[in-house]
């Protein structure tokens, strides 16, 4: 081919693909990571382009999807779904609630081909978990899952945001995936996008919390190596340096919204100006490797001085663009949780802030139709 | 569970966890929970011989006849790369 485009020729194909299912999810989780502006089950893809887009993402070389939501088993195709993915060869991997899963159907899951199931907890117990989650009897719902993806043998992996009301129970969270045998425990600190940044007043920590929360975590994983592996996402506010975001724009994952749209990573629809591309008008591969909104921020040639002189730009590639833009109005900026930033200092107050705010939480729910009178 | 790894012990990849070709990029990868590890050609050429059946030293008898190299520097590469691969919860002593 003589037209080949610069993007082809220098950028690797996607290693993860994040399939948001669906928006519906019987939790109303206030730190939800979905849009403000959740998609309807009208718009929802359907089975044949779901399978679709899981071929195209295995011919283009993704070696793992995430099935994802909301809540993926809303779907009822969900079986067909991860039956496609062991057919094309893709290590699936279910993120669910776990509260509406039978166990009929869960068994078609494995059968089908599953791989792994992540589950999230909101709360060590049963209070706090109604409380984050919105939904009364979750935690025993969760715990009976768990119970029946162990004893199926599925590997399981426990998943927790942690925020300031359930930061308190690290101890607990860790005491209850020894207890329901999961091989994984993620306990990632909220990050201050879509509903969470809604929330955020609500949700974020004090310093004083967030330094014993990262102290008791590294101490048990010295004291649980090879019995139970945790995985720590650090609360970026409080850090000196940003994290390497979805470890580089168009780098290595792409996420699909239940409506079809590619996008590359949860956040990105908040940045103005950009262009995403659509499964339905689009193939997977044409998304990731043209489409403008994959070639907004590739590479770090558009960040500022300070990052192209800095030792630490292939490490973190100047953090994320959301947040670059949240804070400074321009998302070609370095990530702000930087302490080399201009605005370093203006978000160390706003966490100083937000952290003494009283909020109630804002629920994730969807919006009410509005009808014109 | 955490039986030793030493010569007569048999290794295998539990549950959850995968090898295969990586064609998009070239080689071979273990796809786990949440993680993929790329593997060289070295290591690759070590796992294919994983089966949950044969010993550590049947492993390295065979690779010595595939590789015509020396036993002792084989069995050290076998080693290293299953004692890295069990740290990482990604292959497992079942005896």
């Amino acid at each position: 081919m003589n037209d080949m485009p610069r993007a082809e020729t220098t950028v690797a194909p996607p290693m993860g693909l994040l399939a948001e299912l669906t928006h519906r999810c019987p939790l109303q989780c206030p730190y939800c990571s979905n849009p403000v502006e959740l998609e309807r089950r009208s718009d929802e893809l359907d089975t044949a382009g779901w399978q679709r887009v899981l071929r195209e993402a295995a011919a283009l070389g993704v070696l793992q999807v995430h099935l994802s939501g909301g809540e993926p088993a809303a779907r009822p195709d969900l079986v067909d779904l991860v039956e496609t993915c062991a057919r094309e060869g893709l290590y699936s991997n279910l993120i669910t609630a776990g509260v509406s899963i039978t166990s009929e159907r869960l068994a078609a899951l494995e059968a089908a081909g599953l791989d792994h199931v992540q589950l999230s907890f909101q709360g060590a117990d049963d209070v706090v978990t109604e409380h984050v989650s919105g939904m009364r009897g979750a935690f025993d719902k969760k715990c009976a899952f768990a119970g029946e993806v162990r004893a199926r043998g599925l590997p399981l992996t426990l998943n927790v945001v942690l925020h300031r009301a359930n930061i308190h129970q690290i101890d607990d969270f860790i005491e209850l995936a020894l207890r329901l045998g999961a091989e994984r425990l993620e306990l990632a600190h909220a990050q201050y996008y879509g509903w969470a940044l809604r929330n955020r007043g609500a949700l974020m920590p004090k310093r004083a919390e967030v330094m014993t929360a990262l102290r008791t975590v590294e101490a048990a994983q010295r004291r649980l190596k090879g019995r139970l592996a945790i995985d720590s996402v650090v609360p970026d506010y409080y850090a000196h340096f940003p994290k390497p975001c979805m470890n580089g724009w168009g780098q290595q994952t792409i996420n699909v919204t239940p409506s079809g749209l590619g996008l590359p990573c949860h956040a990105a629809q908040t940045i103005p100006g950009l262009e995403f591309w659509n499964v339905r008008e689009h193939g997977l591969a044409d998304i990731w490797y043209h489409s403008p909104a994959f070639n907004a921020f590739r590479g770090t040639d558009f960040l500022p001085e300070t990052c192209q002189s800095c030792d630490r730009l292939d490490i973190d590639h100047g953090g994320c663009r959301c947040q670059a833009l949240m804070m400074t109005g321009d998302a070609r900026q370095m990530d702000p949780v930087c302490q080399h930033s201009p605005w370093h200092e203006e978000i160390q107050t706003l966490t100083l802030e937000e952290s003494g705010r009283d909020e109630p939480f804002a629920y994730r729910r969807f919006a009410k139709h509005t009808r014109p009178a | 569970m955490s039986k030793t790894l030493d010569d007569n012990a048999v290794v295998r990849l539990p549950r959850g966890v995968r090898m295969r070709e990586d064609a998009a990029r070239g080689g071979w990868v273990l796809l786990a929970p949440e993680r993929i590890f790329q593997l060289d050609a070295i290591a690759h050429a070590i796992m294919t011989h994983v089966d949950g059946e044969r010993s550590v030293s049947q492993i390295v008898d065979g690779l010595v006849v595939d590789y015509d190299a020396e036993r002792d520097r084989i069995r050290h590469d076998v080693l290293a790369l299953f004692h890295a691969l069990i740290d990482r919860g990604v292959l497992e002593v079942i005896s």
